[in-house]
């Protein structure tokens, strides 16, 4: 990997690129896209289903076993459906952004490690081959996950604007706002996971965390390794910046009727659709990567009839893990009540990105002290004393603020009315 | 700043650029205008039509809204869309038949329109009514408050996007109307409560139903405690969102939560008793802030109060009639048709011409879940109403809708919607 330009640190793609190589490479990425496909199609169905027990009720049951292939069945539907533009729309833009807000989500879906035996490394041998079981992994590993993440959001943003009508235009207003402003508490969170892995490879992160545990039992994960705060400012984010629930502003069915898609019908209706589900799939891969040590945990039985399956146990555990977060998407919209624009906005700078930014600082002394070998009992209790003077600093920064405006307001002899004042 | 006329040539020239003058106009005025793409005036004030067709709206209530961003700065409610004239249905049915009409002005509490209904009638006719009926109109009236209130718990939630709760309160609301529909046959629009008592009596096990009716939604309030009251989300969205004073509340003339939740404790099932209001035990909520949260609370103890009063009826009920035994509005009983040609004539004519009711006029209200809903009646002395007005709370408090908005956001808009929970069949009756 010297002087060399390096497209994936992956070790098949080292040497000489043959067509073994071409195809195992092709082979990944159908898989890959196949799987993703079927995964959006069953998340739907678990999701309905899922709600539906939480609420009390059947959810789909009529299309297939347990209504398994409802969505098969939906898909089906929108594609015959008419393909209505708005004379008022912007009529190249309008047809370009579902797609805009659909490829993302499987590119970012391309560094994720699927499988493997992490105790080992991590590779498989194919053909003689020494690869990896993801469809890439380039250096720029989870920052290709971050810039993926803010192409969608124009996706969002030109559907809402090109449909030419009011709701849609509100909801892009709040999508755009909305997903910038929670991208950089997203991006802090992974500089703290960067910051413990030292590098922005995904199969690196994987690796790391597949090491030695601590007291043996409690596995080294980035949770646990980097304190649970980067963990829930990630998840926090991720949710919205998935327009999921309670963070479905964009959307809002209640306030704008539906938000960005509000015009779109037909297969571009059912393609935006598919997008929300495909990124909820994807994010929660990431952060089975970055927080749950992806597919790294035992393997149970490492050969059946002579073939070694240690790989098949990655895919295994990354499958519950993800599962896992799944399920905890669902439980949260059926949960919780839905955020305003303003509450979003205070939540997200003026309580997210402080905390990931101080606790990444707090991180970075930690790592700092170990290097220089101070102490570390008091590189802690220092820096969180810091932070916590920070933190005051900031409470009191945010109340004067609100204090001044207060007094604004009360000096003005009529409640503020942009409309007279304009006039 | 540029002027752009709309009217080519009028008597009245609009300016388009005049705040919120398209708010101002008639539809038919603001539809020729409103929302130009190639108008520079449309830049900085959007007008968005929300309704009649909106998921929030509690049906066909719509909303013009002059918006700066997301700031509502004024908005219009405009109704009718509902409007079916059943005031003046009113006056060619007769009294009995008039029940059936009034039940679907407020179809989420139709108990409570016949209720009026019928106590004016009775006023009109100065018939006393058996004790018996008037406790089954109690049990049957609080009953209906509490699924009218569970109802608001659900549109309310899902209108705030926790949509578990709108199943929850469907799933509560449904049991109580599975008790409807056995002691009445129906599910809403009951037709029960009749000038001179109720339809028919209560079955007889209909102590035990009520009693599990009691113990299977009290627990279930306090999931909503849970899930709602001590969310802190749910807390942000409501409260110091949509505040009257209760002053304003009065100028308005608003009733009901709206108004008890501005602070004044004003309930007339306690100020002005009517049936037996007052041998019963039970408290007026009251709120302090005025806001979409002190109402959502209301709303939900009043269900509590409302179980309350439900569970001293089941003790209270005497044995009796269940409708008054004056021949001259009640129907003869099935048997006696068989075996009698008088009784035959008799039930014949009171359900083709009715009864006749005295000349005069009256003016009788009840505490509604919504508020006062009073019907006042005047008759000419023949078997319908000379005219039927329905004081209906939904519409006057709808009236605080443009009060409440203003210099909100959208999203609290639709949260004081909900709160201020109009039934718009009871608007535009």
């Amino acid at each position: 990997m010297s002087g060399t330009l390096v497209l994936a640190a992956d070790p098949m793609l080292a040497g000489d690129i043959g067509l073994v190589e071409v195809v195992l490479t092709l082979a990944k990425v159908v898989v890959a896209f196949a799987f993703l496909l079927v995964a959006v199609m069953l998340m739907i169905w678990f999701e309905r289903k899922l709600l539906g027990g939480m609420h009390q009720r059947f959810g789909p049951t009529i299309a297939g076993p347990f209504g398994i292939l409802q969505t098969l069945a939906d898909g089906t539907k929108l594609f015959f459906k008419e393909d209505l533009v708005p004379d008022r729309s912007d009529r190249f833009v309008f047809k370009l952004a579902p797609y805009l807000s659909l490829i993302p989500a499987f590119l970012a879906f391309a560094i994720v490690p699927l499988g493997g035996d992490f105790n080992n490394g991590g590779q498989v041998e194919w053909w003689g081959r020494t690869t990896y079981l993801q469809v890439a992994d380039p250096p720029i590993g989870i920052l290709l996950f971050l810039a993926m993440s803010s192409v969608a959001v124009y996706g969002v943003m030109l559907a809402g604007w090109s449909s030419g009508s009011k709701y849609p235009l509100l909801g892009s207003v709040r999508a755009s706002a909305q997903m910038v402003s929670y991208e950089a508490a997203l991006g802090l969170a992974v500089a703290s996971i960067v910051l413990v892995t030292g590098g922005l490879s995904t199969h690196d992160m994987v690796v790391a965390q597949a090491a030695e545990g601590y007291f043996g039992i409690v596995p080294r994960w980035n949770v646990i390794v980097t304190g649970l705060v980067p963990f829930i400012v990630f998840m926090i984010a991720g949710t919205a910046e998935l327009n999921r629930p309670p963070f479905d502003l964009v959307e809002a069915e209640q306030e704008l009727v539906g938000g960005f898609h509000t015009e779109y019908s037909s297969i571009r209706f059912a393609l935006f659709f598919l997008a929300e589900f495909m990124n909820t799939i994807t994010m929660s891969a990431v952060i089975v990567t970055l927080f749950f040590g992806g597919p790294a945990g035992p393997v149970l039985v490492s050969e059946v009839g002579g073939v070694g399956i240690a790989w098949a146990w990655g895919v295994v555990w990354f499958f519950l893990k993800l599962f896992v977060l799944l399920f905890c998407f669902v439980w949260m919209r059926a949960t919780l009540p839905r955020f305003r624009y303003d509450q979003l906005m205070d939540l997200g700078w003026k309580a997210l990105i402080p905390v990931a930014l101080g606790w990444f600082l707090f991180l970075t002394a930690l790592e700092v002290g170990r290097e220089r070998g101070w102490n570390e009992a008091a590189v802690t209790i220092v820096s969180l004393l810091v932070f916590a003077g920070a933190a005051l600093l900031l409470v009191r920064a945010v109340r004067s603020g609100r204090r001044a405006r207060d007094r604004e307001a009360a000096r003005a002899d009529e409640p503020s009315d942009p409309v007279e004042e304009r006039a | 700043m540029s002027t752009t006329d709309i009217a080519p040539t009028g008597a009245e020239r609009v300016s388009r650029r005049e705040p919120s003058a398209v708010l101002r106009m008639s539809e038919a005025e603001a539809a020729e205008i409103g929302g130009d793409p190639d108008d520079p005036g449309d830049d900085e004030l959007v007008l968005l039509n929300m309704g009649p067709s909106h998921p929030s709206t509690h049906g066909v209530l719509r909303l013009m809204l002059e918006l700066s961003g997301e700031t509502v700065l004024r908005s219009k409610p405009v109704i009718g869309y509902l409007h079916t004239g059943m005031e003046k249905t009113g006056e060619n049915l007769t009294y009995l038949q008039g029940g059936t009409n009034v039940t679907r002005m407020d179809y989420a509490s139709p108990l409570f329109n016949e209720l009026a209904f019928s106590l004016a009638t009775e006023q009109l006719l100065g018939i006393e009514v058996p004790e018996r009926a008037t406790w089954i109109r109690m049990l049957m009236c609080e009953l209906n408050r509490a699924a009218s209130h569970l109802l608001f718990l659900a549109t309310g939630g899902m209108e705030l996007g926790a949509v578990s709760m709108m199943i929850y309160g469907w799933r509560e609301r449904e049991e109580v109307l599975r008790f409807f529909e056995k002691v009445s046959g129906l599910r809403m629009n009951h037709n029960y409560i009749r000038p001179g008592g109720v339809a028919a009596d209560l079955p007889a096990d209909w102590r035990s139903d009520v009693a599990e009716l009691i113990e299977l939604i009290e627990p279930r309030l306090d999931e909503y405690d849970t899930l709602l009251t001590g969310q802190p989300i749910w807390r942000e969205r409501l409260q110091g969102v949509g505040i009257i004073s209760a002053a304003e509340a009065v100028a308005l003339g608003a009733t009901g939560p709206l108004l008890r939740g501005a602070g004044m404790a004003w309930d007339l099932r306690r100020d002005e008793p009517y049936l037996f209001y007052d041998q019963v035990d039970f408290d007026v909520i009251v709120g302090i802030h005025g806001d979409c949260y002190d109402r959502y609370a209301i709303r939900l103890n009043e269900i509590r109060e409302s179980l309350r009063i439900v569970a001293q009826i089941i003790d209270a009920m005497p044995s009796g009639d269940y409708r008054t035994q004056d021949k001259k509005v009640t129907p003869p009983p099935r048997a006696r048709i068989d075996e009698s040609m008088e009784a035959l004539i008799h039930h014949f004519k009171i359900f083709t011409e009715g009864f006749k009711v005295p000349a005069g006029e009256v003016y009788a209200a009840v505490e509604s879940p919504r508020g006062e809903l009073g019907v006042y009646m005047v008759s000419d002395g023949s078997s319908v109403p000379y005219r039927l007005h329905v004081r209906a709370p939904s519409f006057v408090n709808l009236q605080t809708l443009p009060h409440l908005m203003q210099n909100g956001l959208i999203a609290d808009g639709i949260a004081i919607i909900g709160s201020v929970d109009p039934i718009m069949g009871d608007v535009d009756r």
